[in-house]
C-alpha cells in the first residue's frame, strides 16, 4: 500500500475509532449503572476493532495499549472477574487516554505518554489481582508466562480471506520482544509455487509478559484458517503490581475533547435517506426542468395555464431541495448530550454529590455549525449546576429533598428556534448573596425593589461570582457572561429562572440555522437592510409627541407599559436621504439580547428569505450587521444584527 | 509562467491601470477579474474609500476607491472606469480604477527603486517603476493595499462604532 493510500485510510480509521471509543464510553456507563452483559461484549468487540485497525494502520503504540484493555475486558467477558467500579474508571480512563493517543496521531505527534505508561501498569496490576482474587484455572494450563513459544502454520488458503502474517507478527511485538524462525519444509518447488497461498509457517519465541489469552486473541481473525500451538516455556511469575497513580484529572478528559474537535477537516455524516430524498428531487426538478424547455419556442395563449403550472412546480421543488440540503447539515444534539453522562459521573464522584442525569429530546435536530458551538456553553451550565446548584445529599436531606439531585437536559423545537433547558432541583439562586455581592462590586445600590429576575440577571455580568470558596470547577467569575455573549453570538438567548430551595432552569433558545434566516426588508433613504424576523416583536407609527429626549442625547418612546430606548437606524449606519421626522416613518420594535429597543426606518418593504453571507470572508466584521444576503436583483443586502444594536445601545446607556 | 520555470524569478506580467493620468501595474497573477463599474452596497462604519460591497458569484467582495484611498480628488466614474477584483492572502476586494489599459511583460532587472517624490501614490505601496517605452509604469504592491493600514482599521473598528454610539 503506498503511503498515501494509507494515509487516506488512517483517517477514516481514526474517525471510525473515536465512533468506538464514544461506544466504549456510554457502554462503561451504562455498565456502571447495572447494564448487562451484552454491554461487555459490546465494548469489547469496539476495543478488537480499535487494536486491530491500530495494527494493521502502523499504530503499534495503540495497537498494544488498547490490548492491555482487551484482555482485562476478556476476563470480564468469560466470566472469571465481576466488573466493578474500580475497573469502570480504570477503563473510562483508559478510554480518554486512547482518546489522547489518537489526537496526537492526527497531529502527527508521539503517541505514548507518561498517562499512557501509567494506565498499562495500572491495567496490568488489576489483571494481576484478579489472577490472585479470581478462582484457580481449572485446566492444568499455565496462563501467564514470561516467554512463550508459538507454532503458527497458516493454512495455504489463508491469505485469500485477507489475513496478512506480517500484521499479526506485528501485532505480536505489541506483548513482548520476538524471534521468529521461518519454516520453509513446505515450501514448493518455483515452478510449481503459486503466489496467492501461504507455504511459509513461522516458530516465534515471545519474551515478555503475556497470558494466553492475549496472544490467542491476536489470532482471532484467523481462527480456523491456521495450525496454531502456544506453549508457555517457562512456569509464571507473578507480575509485580505498581503503585496505583494518582486518579488524572477530570481536566484531562476535557482537553482531550477539544483537542479532538479542533484537529483536522470536519466531516458530516449523512443518514441515507436523505440522500435519497435528494436524488429524488433532483429527479423531479429534471422533469419540471424538461416540461418547460418545450416552452422554448414561445409560449401561446393556449398553454399558458401549463406554463404557469410548471413554474410553481420550480418554485415548490426549489424549496424542498433547499430545505433538504439545509437538512444535511443538521444533526441530533445527542452528539452534544453524550459527553455529559461522564462528565456528570466524574463532577458529582469528585464533590460528593449523587446526581441523577435525565437527558430529554436527544434526537432533536440542529444545525452542524451551532452544535459546535453549543457544547461550551452548555457544559459550563452542568458544571455549575452540579457545583453551585445540587447540594451535597445531607444538605438535601435537610431540606427534606432526596438524597440524589437531578439534572435535567431537556432539548426541543419550538417555531423556528430550538430550546435547551438544563434544569436542576437543586437549592437555587441565593438572592441574598448575589445581591450582596452586587452592592459590594457597585452593580447596585441594595436589593429592594429588584424583582427576582433582575436579580437572576446580575449573575450574567462580567467577573460575578458569588462561590466563597474557588475550585478548580467554577467560582472564578468567569462564566455566566462567557455563556451569555458565545449563545448571543450564534444568535440566540439565555434565560434564567429560579426558586430558592427548589431549583433552577436555564433556558437557550437558538435559531435552527444560521444559514438561511426569514427577514423583513426595512427602507432607510436609499438603501435596504434585513431585519431578522424573529427578532421583531412588532411595528408601530410615533407622532413626535411620543419621543422623549433624556440627557446625554439618548431617544425613548413609550411603548405599551415600557419606555424603550430609540435606535434611529439611519444615524447607526450613517444613511443619506433618509426620513428625519418620527412621523416619516415607521418604528419596528425588536428584541434582542433579552432588552427590547425601537428602530426607526423609513419603513417596511416586504418579507423574504435571506441566505445569508459572511461580509468576514473578505472584509472585516461590522458592528450592529450580522452578515449579507443577495436579493433577487442580484446587489447585496446588510442584515441587522438586532443583538449587536442592542448591546451598542446598552454601552452607550451604561458609558 | 509555470511553464517555463526559472524564469519566473526573471519576468512577471503586469495589468496597467489608468489613475489620475499615471499608469499603475498590479501583478496578474493577483487579478482575478475587470468588472464595468456597477453599483455597490454601502457598508456603515467603513473608511471613505471602501466604497461598499458587491456581489461576485455568491461571495460578498469589498470595493475600494484607489483615487480616494491615495487621497486623490474625486472623479465621476464613466464608462471606461472599471473594478479590478484582486486577490491577497485569500481575500478578494475590488480596486476603482479609471481605466485598464495593457498587460505588460516585466523583466525583474527592468523594475527600478521609486525616487521617493512626485507620485501621488505613497511609496510605500509601490514596489517600484518600470519604463514600457515611452511612458512610466509604478509597479503597485497589492499586498500593501488592505495593509498594513487597514489591518489598523480593523482594530479601529470598535472605537469608530463608539463614534456611532455617541451620535445615536
Amino acid at each position: 500500500m503506498s503511503k498515501v493510500a494509507l494515509a487516506q485510510f488512517q483517517q477514516v480509521f481514526v474517525e471510525e475509532s473515536l465512533e468506538g471509543l464514544d461506544t466504549m464510553e456510554s457502554s462503561l456507563l451504562a455498565l456502571d449503572d447495572g447494564g448487562d452483559a451484552e454491554l461487555v461484549h459490546t465494548i469489547f468487540r469496539a476495543a478488537h476493532s480499535i487494536k486491530g485497525g491500530a495494527a494493521t494502520f502502523g499504530f503499534p503504540e495503540i495497537s498494544s495499549f488498547t490490548h492491555e484493555a482487551e484482555s482485562l475486558l476478556d476476563e470480564v467477558r468469560g466470566g472469571k472477574r465481576a466488573i466493578d467500579g474500580g475497573i469502570v474508571g480504570l477503563l473510562l480512563r483508559t478510554v480518554d487516554c486512547l482518546r489522547g493517543m489518537f489526537a496526537r496521531a492526527q497531529a502527527g505527534e508521539l503517541l505514548d505518554d507518561a498517562t499512557a505508561a501509567v494506565l498499562r501498569g495500572e491495567l496490568a496490576a488489576a489483571m494481576g489481582r484478579g489472577a490472585e482474587a479470581g478462582a484457580a484455572p481449572a485446566s492444568a494450563r499455565v496462563d501467564r508466562a514470561e516467554a512463550w513459544t508459538i507454532r503458527f502454520r497458516p493454512h495455504p488458503g489463508m491469505l485469500a480471506g485477507g489475513n496478512d502474517p506480517l500484521r499479526l507478527i506485528r501485532e505480536l511485538a505489541g506483548l513482548g520482544t520476538l524471534e521468529v524462525t521461518a519454516e520453509l519444509d513446505r515450501l514448493p518447488a518455483l515452478d510449481r509455487l503459486d503466489p496467492s497461498e501461504c507455504h511459509l509457517g513461522w516458530t516465534i519465541a515471545l519474551r515478555g509478559p503475556a497470558s494466553r489469552a492475549d496472544i490467542a486473541a491476536v489470532f482471532d481473525w484467523v481462527e480456523g484458517e491456521c495450525d496454531l500451538a502456544i506453549e508457555p516455556v517457562q512456569a509464571a511469575a507473578p507480575a509485580p503490581a505498581p503503585a496505583p497513580p494518582a486518579p488524572a484529572p477530570v481536566a484531562d478528559m476535557a482537553a482531550a475533547r477539544t483537542q479532538r474537535e479542533a484537529g483536522g477537516e470536519s466531516t458530516v455524516r449523512v443518514a441515507i435517506g436523505k440522500i435519497d430524498g435528494l436524488i429524488n428531487l433532483v429527479g423531479e426538478l429534471v422533469i419540471t426542468q424538461s416540461m418547460l424547455d418545450t416552452f422554448r419556442d414561445g409560449v401561446d395563449a393556449s398553454r399558458l395555464a401549463l406554463l404557469e403550472q410548471g413554474l410553481a412546480q420550480l418554485a415548490r421543488h426549489t424549496r424542498e431541495l433547499q430545505e433538504s440540503v439545509m437538512g444535511i447539515r443538521m444533526l441530533p444534539i445527542a452528539s452534544v448530550f453524550n459527553r455529559f453522562p461522564r462528565m456528570v459521573r466524574d463532577l458529582s464522584q469528585k464533590l460528593g454529590k449523587q446526581v441523577r442525569l435525565e437527558l430529554v429530546g436527544e434526537h432533536t435536530e440542529l444545525d452542524k455549525t451551532v452544535l459546535e458551538k453549543i457544547g461550551d456553553p452548555l457544559v459550563h451550565l452542568v458544571r455549575n449546576a452540579i457545583d453551585h446548584g445540587l447540594e451535597p445529599p445531607a444538605q438535601r436531606r435537610a431540606a427534606g429533598k432526596g438524597d440524589t439531585g437531578t439534572l435535567r437536559l431537556e432539548a426541543s423545537h419550538r417555531g423556528g428556534s430550538i430550546v435547551v433547558e438544563v434544569s436542576d432541583d437543586g437549592a437555587g439562586l441565593d438572592r441574598a448573596a448575589i445581591v450582596a455581592k452586587a452592592v459590594q462590586r457597585g452593580l447596585i445600590a441594595g436589593g429592594d425593589g429588584l424583582d427576582d429576575e433582575a436579580v437572576a440577571e446580575l449573575i450574567f455580568q462580567p467577573g460575578f461570582s458569588t462561590a466563597a470558596v474557588t475550585t478548580d470547577l467554577s467560582g472564578r467569575g468567569v462564566g455566566m457572561d462567557v455563556v451569555r455573549r458565545n449563545v448571543a453570538d450564534l444568535g440566540g438567548t439565555v434565560t434564567i429562572r429560579s426558586t430558592r430551595g427548589k431549583g433552577s432552569v436555564f433556558t437557550i433558545t437558538l435559531p435552527l440555522t444560521l444559514a438561511i434566516i426569514d427577514g423583513l426588508t426595512a427602507a432607510v433613504g436609499e438603501e435596504h437592510y434585513i431585519v431578522p424576523l424573529v427578532s421583531i416583536v412588532e411595528s408601530v407609527q410615533l407622532g413626535a409627541e411620543a419621543i422623549r429626549t433624556v440627557a446625554g442625547g439618548g431617544e425613548l418612546f413609550r411603548f405599551r407599559d415600557e419606555y424603550l430606548p430609540l435606535v434611529r437606524l439611519h444615524r447607526a449606519f450613517g444613511c443619506p436621504g433618509a426620513a428625519q421626522r418620527i412621523e416619516d416613518g415607521l418604528v419596528i420594535v425588536v428584541e434582542g439580547d433579552g432588552s427590547r429597543v425601537g428602530l426607526f426606518v423609513d419603513g417596511l418593504l416586504g418579507q423574504q428569505q435571506a441566505v445569508v453571507k459572511s461580509l468576514e470572508a473578505n472584509y472585516r466584521r461590522v458592528q450592529g450587521i450580522s452578515g449579507a444576503t443577495i436579493l433577487a436583483d442580484g446587489s447585496v443586502a446588510l442584515i441587522v444584527d438586532i443583538a449587536g444594536l442592542v448591546r451598542l445601545q446598552g454601552g452607550r446607556k451604561a458609558a | 509562467m509555470s511553464d517555463h520555470p526559472g524564469s519566473e524569478a526573471l519576468q512577471s506580467q503586469y495589468l496597467t491601470v489608468n489613475l489620475a493620468h499615471e499608469e499603475y501595474g498590479i501583478d496578474i497573477l493577483a487579478v482575478r477579474e475587470i468588472r464595468g463599474w456597477t453599483p455597490v452596497t454601502r457598508i456603515p462604519q467603513a473608511p471613505h474609500y471602501v466604497l461598499g460591497v458587491l456581489n461576485l458569484r455568491g461571495a460578498i467582495v469589498p470595493v475600494i476607491d484607489m483615487r480616494l484611498r491615495f487621497g486623490l480628488p474625486r472623479e465621476d466614474y464613466g464608462p471606461t472606469t472599471v473594478a479590478v477584483i484582486v486577490a491577497v492572502a485569500g481575500r478578494n476586494f475590488g480596486v476603482v480604477v479609471d481605466a485598464v489599459s495593457d498587460v505588460l511583460d516585466v523583466a525583474a532587472d527592468a523594475i527600478r527603486p521609486v525616487p521617493d517624490m512626485g507620485t501621488a501614490v505613497d511609496t510605500e505601496y509601490l514596489k517600484g517603476l518600470t519604463a514600457a517605452g515611452e511612458r512610466m509604469v509604478l509597479l503597485l504592491d497589492v499586498d500593501r493595499l488592505l495593509q498594513p493600514q487597514d489591518a489598523q482599521m480593523l482594530e479601529a473598528a470598535l472605537p469608530a462604532a463608539a463614534d456611532v454610539k455617541a451620535v445615536a
